[in-house]
């Protein structure tokens, strides 16, 4: 199930799990999302700002109205507005964790977590033990009796995680999980959060912005852009063979789009990329900055692919320093320090590049 | 709002005038503003702002000095004609207990009758999207400015034996309010509710509406969500709103005296039992006056933070 691609129109529901197409018009922007997952699958929502992703999960949550479409859960209805079939978000099985977790801050941590179980008419006592349960889970007994104030940035995220988790939802979402910590608690956090979902039985759906967090924790990514999926899969394949320039700059590739004849690809401008892959077609290719070798002068190389290319810009990048490079493939190249010192590299100043043909990857369109 | 830019320097503008200008739009309700972090943050940098120099203009210091006189005076007048000897054998006739409690136990059911009616009424406004927002919230603010006397006329135009809806209430369920106890309640509540309903809603306007939403994702209705989230969040508004709204009803002369007239033990507050007793006993006049001045003086005191400091 993890690798499971598109889901088309046609197909049969999941008798389990997520299964939802999301259409919410508002004004100038259209979310038209189709979404399914499995129990016990965590699918992570990536995409840029204002791509749509809070957007789909309030959806998902009950409190953005579907304008469109269908929201089934373990093949139970819960929005069908064609229908005017829709379940309010307070009788969904539905947890959320919010971006900034918005725990009550007049009730103690354990009161918080006990919130949902009361109010699913759990008995006081009852639902205080079942809260201590959880909060012993994320390992914060000893945070019991305290505000959310008097909370840590981690903390109040494993607190906010226990409290969506006490109503025993079907589908736990996630808004940027991450996002408010600094980054030393993320990777705590990240890794505890990573251990929590792994243990969760049914569907999770998380948004984030950020690949790595995306990698991490996620079974399935869901690449949206504009209110609509880019790319769907598995993340080692979405690193290997990004669809679109987000994805590739998310992943640190230069991609390209053309049309291959053999092993030549010819780009839409004209210029040609040598590659191992036996292609016919419309095609993606993909390499590496650090795969670009830049010379002074007309080097004498093997390399298949040579381009004259002229400095526009560069910063550093990590330990690297990333040369933007302009002319007839722009691309972007790591080198060391010492390299760029070497080349006496400068905005507006000429050089050649050089690429094997081994170091691209070339995939169908 | 940090403690480094509360000083006076360039960037302490951004903070707090941020701050004022969120509010400015909402009207009335900016005086209230949310109580808490905000204010503080206000009121921390107010001391340093008006600093009395030694280079004030005499056109400004003169007014000012005998504005503040004008306001001070009274009061001091007040104290130093007070029958200080005589004060204990004053307060301890039954008359002046009798106002009192009467002004008390009406001043706490307007105050009653207020929140009840008027935070759900406050939530209306603050969180509602309907057409005829804004013109309902003006009805709201209007016995603010309304005269009281007008108000008990009015009053008694509707809930009179004869009003429009008193006519109604005395036919079907022998309900009489004109000239009850209950009436007195009635009358104090209609001139101190809108003190509460612009309080709350301000509180309400700035209290985050997300963790309503958070708790209806937990399974809690709208209503539990309000009553389990929303109003232990703003019940700080709601306390300064509640006791301002007892304080005004606790003053209240005009639509009293107006919609329930004038008798001792039934309808005589504290405020009528004053004007009355000038003409005929200073001196329990005074006493009483020395009264209702304390019960003032410990109101402000309780409000100092969050009302004071706001505006």
């Amino acid at each position: 199930m993890i690798t499971d691609t598109f889901a088309t129109e046609g197909a049969a529901p999941h008798a389990d799990g997520l299964d939802a197409r999301l259409v919410v018009d508002r004004g100038g922007f259209r979310l038209d999302l189709r979404l399914t997952a499995a129990p016990g699958e965590v699918v992570a929502l990536l995409g840029p700002n204002g791509a749509g992703k809070t957007t789909a999960l309030r959806a998902l949550a009950g409190l953005t109205p579907l304008t469109e479409g269908a929201l089934r859960l373990d093949g139970r209805t819960l929005e069908r507005p064609e229908h005017r079939l829709r379940v309010p978000p307070e009788d969904r099985p539905v947890g959320v964790v919010f971006q900034d977790y918005l725990l009550f801050p007049h009730l103690t941590a354990l009161d918080n977590v006990a919130f949902g179980p009361r109010c699913q008419g759990v008995p006081k006592a009852e639902a205080r033990a079942q809260a201590a349960g959880w909060l012993d889970r994320m390992g914060l007994t000893d945070r019991a009796g305290a505000k959310p104030r008097a909370l840590s940035g981690g903390q109040a995220q494993r607190v906010a995680l226990a409290r969506a988790l006490a109503t025993r939802p079907r589908l736990l979402l996630l808004d940027e999980p991450l996002a408010a910590l600094d980054a030393r608690t993320r990777l705590d956090v990240r890794a505890g959060l990573r251990r929590h979902l792994a243990d969760f039985e049914a569907v999770a759906v998380l948004v984030t912005h950020d690949p790595l967090d995306a990698m991490v924790l996620a079974d399935r990514l869901v690449v949206v852009e504009d209110g609509r999926i880019v790319q769907e899969g598995a993340p080692a394949d979405i690193s290997r063979r990004p669809r679109t320039d987000y994805i590739a700059s998310l992943v640190g590739l230069n991609l390209y789009q053309g049309h291959a004849d053999g092993h030549t690809v010819t780009l839409d401008g004209g210029a040609t990329i040598t590659t191992t892959e036996d292609l016919t077609g419309p095609v993606f290719v993909a390499f590496p900055p650090a795969a670009v070798t830049l010379h002074r002068d007309r080097p004498d190389s093997s390399a298949r692919n040579l381009w004259r290319l002229e400095v526009a810009g560069m910063e550093s990048h990590g330990d690297q320093i990333r040369v933007d490079l302009t002319g007839e493939l722009p691309l972007l190249a790591d080198l060391t320090t010492a390299a760029v010192a070497e080349l006496s590299l400068h905005p507006g100043r000429p050089v050649w590049a050089t690429l094997k043909a081994t170091q691209t990857h070339a995939y169908p369109a | 709002m940090t403690e480094r830019n509360a000083g006076p320097e360039p960037k302490a503008g951004a903070g707090p005038e941020a701050t004022t200008g969120r509010k400015a739009g909402a009207g009335p309700d900016a005086v209230t503003g949310p109580p808490g972090v905000l204010d503080s943050g206000t009121r921390r940098r107010r001391p340093g702002v008006p600093r009395l120099r030694a280079g004030v203009p005499l056109p400004l210091l003169l007014p000012a000095l005998v504005g503040l006189a004008f306001l001070v005076l009274p009061l001091v007048a007040l104290l130093v004609r007070a029958p200080w000897r005589s004060l204990p054998d004053q307060l301890t006739g039954v008359a002046v207990w009798q106002a009192l409690r009467l002004s008390l136990i009406t001043a706490t059911a307007a105050t009653a009758v207020a929140l009840v009616l008027g935070v759900p009424l406050a939530w209306l406004l603050a969180r509602a999207r309907f057409p005829g927002r804004r013109l309902l919230r003006a009805l709201v603010t209007l016995p603010l400015v309304l005269p009281p006397v007008v108000g008990g006329v009015a009053l008694l135009l509707a809930l009179g034996r004869n009003g429009i809806v008193g006519r109604w209430l005395d036919s079907a369920f022998g309900i009489t309010l004109p000239f009850t106890t209950a009436g007195v309640v009635v009358a104090e509540a209609f001139v101190a509710m809108p003190f509460l309903v612009i309080s709350v809603e301000g509180t309400l306007r700035a209290a985050d509406p997300r963790y309503e939403e958070a708790a209806t994702t937990l399974g809690a209705s709208r209503f539990t969500a309000f009553r389990r989230v929303t109003l232990p969040m703003v019940a700080p508004g709601v306390a300064a709103g509640a006791v301002l709204a007892w304080a005004r009803a606790l003053g209240e002369f005009g639509a009293t005296i107006t919609f329930a007239g004038n008798f001792p033990g039934r309808t005589q507050t504290m405020p009528l039992s004053v004007y009355l007793a000038l003409q005929s006993d200073p001196a329990a006049a005074i006493a009483l006056s020395l009264v209702l001045l304390a019960v003032s003086i410990a109101v402000l005191a309780g409000l100092r933070d969050r009302w004071m400091a706001a505006s």
